[in-house]
């Protein structure tokens, strides 16, 4: 982190970071965070849910405080608040419509008063100076070969999961009266889902921080589904735009002594803005053609 | 033990510092709660969320820039409250459009902290971040309170003049909007109002929990009434009383911050009305 000078020679510069453990780690680990990010984010955006993703994604961070202050492992923190959290949203949503004014108070009132708890948890452990900006925030430095091991594991099991219910789910994001009738458990998906959700961000929120978890997770599925709207396609778009993001975030952070949830933010918000150019030029574009073709008085 | 208590709490009392954040929480929670519930019942507690977080950035960003903290405050919310309802039909935007923007309005609100910490002027104020993220309302001097009063009752005043079209707008939109009520324009002016009570809420419990202070009362209001009025009179009662309740139970026991005991009330109230058996609400579930 601005230790070093950035020169035009990119391989230089590449093989001088390379040459560095934490950094090779960090790639790995922001690999790892963006593709499995990416992946559940998908969903969420398909499902109109990024107020609970915020909320599970902030929620990583009384996570961690309540671990730092009682003295067990951060990863059992992490993953067992923001689970938790996720079964409290699933038990408020249930019998309310959805999005609708109930269940967006609820969804509010269970971010607020958690992030009080963690906010009371670093109140209590005095020793916690720098704490809360790297929790909030994250930090890419430091991460050691057993973290990675251990999200590569949790990653692989939340795309297991994933893959498993990928397509009832997909069908009960699209149109869930018709999938409740064709018999897919629609409401026992939406909790699995949350859980899914959780245990994802609990995963990434160690490395990008509670509060840029939610980045990851929202901006490059927005991107892709503003560019194509076949689900397969761009699932993996989304999935690429992630992990690029990620990556060229690790490296601007690498020789810019600024935080790295900056740079990924502002790459993957960046690349939504151009998406969002495209689209408009190109149905600009499509209603100029159309209304060549068709006489004036017909449109 | 008691009485070690009460005396105690008498202390707390009668310092200037637990007057100040008696007087500028009473209304600051008074503002809260009336915008709050136009919030729930417009569904758009997401938006409050996300103001919440430009409030963060636009504090940073003013400090590193070496203004005031509040001009950073309440310009960033407004502007993006504007945005907001800009960009959005009929003054709502798209919860995915508002989680794109705000994602990047954080990572911008790091970049300002990362400026500021680093400076020359913020470089021994390491805990600027977690007092604006969490607030710091028993640090209210005499003019910050002055300043809170006044636009807290200029927030309360423009919500009861908005009151009535914009709880027409509110229920039913598409009849609001045919009977000649400027939807959009109200939308607009709605959004202005969550900003500048952001703005104002952020330095009271801070950026990260004045959600709570915009939802919970309002949460609990509309799970007891379904009377719009009764609902917003309720809805500032509760705001107030629970302020009050998180103020005194900060003065009482030792190291609790004022932020979370005000949240922790407000949480309480709300999980109760989950005790009481919801009556009102049977047509709905019906028809959904």
């Amino acid at each position: 982190m601005g230790s070093a000078s950035f020169s035009w020679n990119l391989v230089g510069d590449f093989q001088q970071m390379w040459s560095y453990p934490f950094m090779v780690n960090a790639f790995r680990a922001g690999a790892t965070v963006a593709v499995v990010a990416a992946a559940v984010g998908w969903f969420v955006v398909l499902r109109r849910q990024t107020f609970a993703a915020h909320t599970l994604s902030v929620v990583a961070f009384p996570g961690a405080a309540l671990a730092t202050l009682a003295g067990f492992a951060l990863s059992l923190g992490y993953f067992g608040f923001c689970v938790a959290a996720a079964l409290a949203l699933a038990l408020l949503r249930r019998g309310r419509e959805p999005g609708g004014s109930g269940e967006s108070a609820a969804i509010g009132i269970v971010q607020a008063f958690l992030l009080a708890c963690g906010y009371l948890f670093m109140a209590l452990y005095k020793g916690l100076l720098e704490g809360p900006q790297t929790l909030l925030f994250g930090s890419f430095l430091g991460i050691t070969t057993g973290q990675v091991t251990t999200l590569a594991m949790a990653g692989v099991a939340v795309l297991g999961v994933l893959a498993v219910i990928g397509r009832p789910l997909l069908f009960a994001s699209v149109d869930p009266q018709v999938a409740a009738a064709r018999g897919v458990p629609v409401r026992g998906l939406s909790v699995a889902f949350l859980v899914l959700l959780g245990a994802a961000t609990a995963e990434a929120a160690q490395i990008t921080g509670a509060l840029l978890v939610f980045a990851l997770m929202v901006l490059p599925a927005a991107t892709a589904q503003v560019l194509t709207a076949r689900p397969g396609l761009s699932l993996l778009l989304t999935v690429v735009l992630g992990f690029a993001a990620t990556w060229a975030g690790l490296v601007a952070a690498w020789f810019w002594p600024y935080p790295l949830g900056f740079f990924v933010t502002t790459i993957a918000f960046a690349l939504f803005l151009l998406a969002h150019g495209a689209r408009l030029l190109s149905t600009a574009l499509a209603n100029r053609i159309a209304s060549a073709t068709i006489p004036a008085g017909a449109a | 033990m008691n009485l070690y208590l009460a005396s105690a709490g008498a202390n707390a009392w009668s310092q200037p510092f637990f007057q100040h954040a008696l007087l500028a929480g009473t209304f600051i929670a008074l503002a809260a709660g009336l915008v709050g519930y136009f919030l729930v019942l417009r569904a758009q507690v997401f938006t409050g969320d996300a103001l919440s977080h430009v409030a963060f950035t636009g504090a940073m960003a003013a400090l590193a820039a070496g203004y005031d903290l509040r001009l950073g405050l309440f310009t960033a919310c407004i502007l993006v409250a504007l945005l907001l309802a800009g960009i959005g039909r009929r003054g709502k935007a798209d919860d995915v459009v508002i989680g794109s923007a705000f994602a990047w309005i954080l990572g911008l609100g790091s970049f300002f902290l990362t400026l500021y910490t680093t400076s020359a002027s913020g470089m021994n104020d390491g805990g600027a971040g977690v007092r604006v993220l969490f607030g710091s309302i028993f640090g209210l001097d005499a003019g910050q309170t002055l300043v809170a009063v006044l636009v807290a009752l200029g927030v309360g005043v423009a919500v009861m003049f908005l009151g009535r079209p914009l709880l027409f707008a509110t229920l039913d939109e598409s009849v609001a909007a045919a009977r000649g009520v400027p939807v959009k324009a109200l939308g607009l002016a709605f959004l202005v109002l969550v900003g500048i009570t952001a703005g104002e809420a952020t330095q009271a419990v801070g950026s990260l929990l004045l959600l709570g202070l915009l939802a919970a009362p309002a949460g609990a209001a509309v799970r007891l009434t379904d009377r719009p009025f009764r609902g917003l009179a309720l809805t500032a009662g509760l705001a107030v009383a629970e302020m009050w309740a998180g103020l005194a139970a900060a003065a009482w026991i030792p190291r609790c911050p004022p932020s979370f005991s005000v949240m922790a009330a407000a949480s309480l109230v709300y999980a109760a009305t989950y005790l009481r058996r919801p009556t009102t609400r049977r047509s709905r579930t019906v028809t959904a």
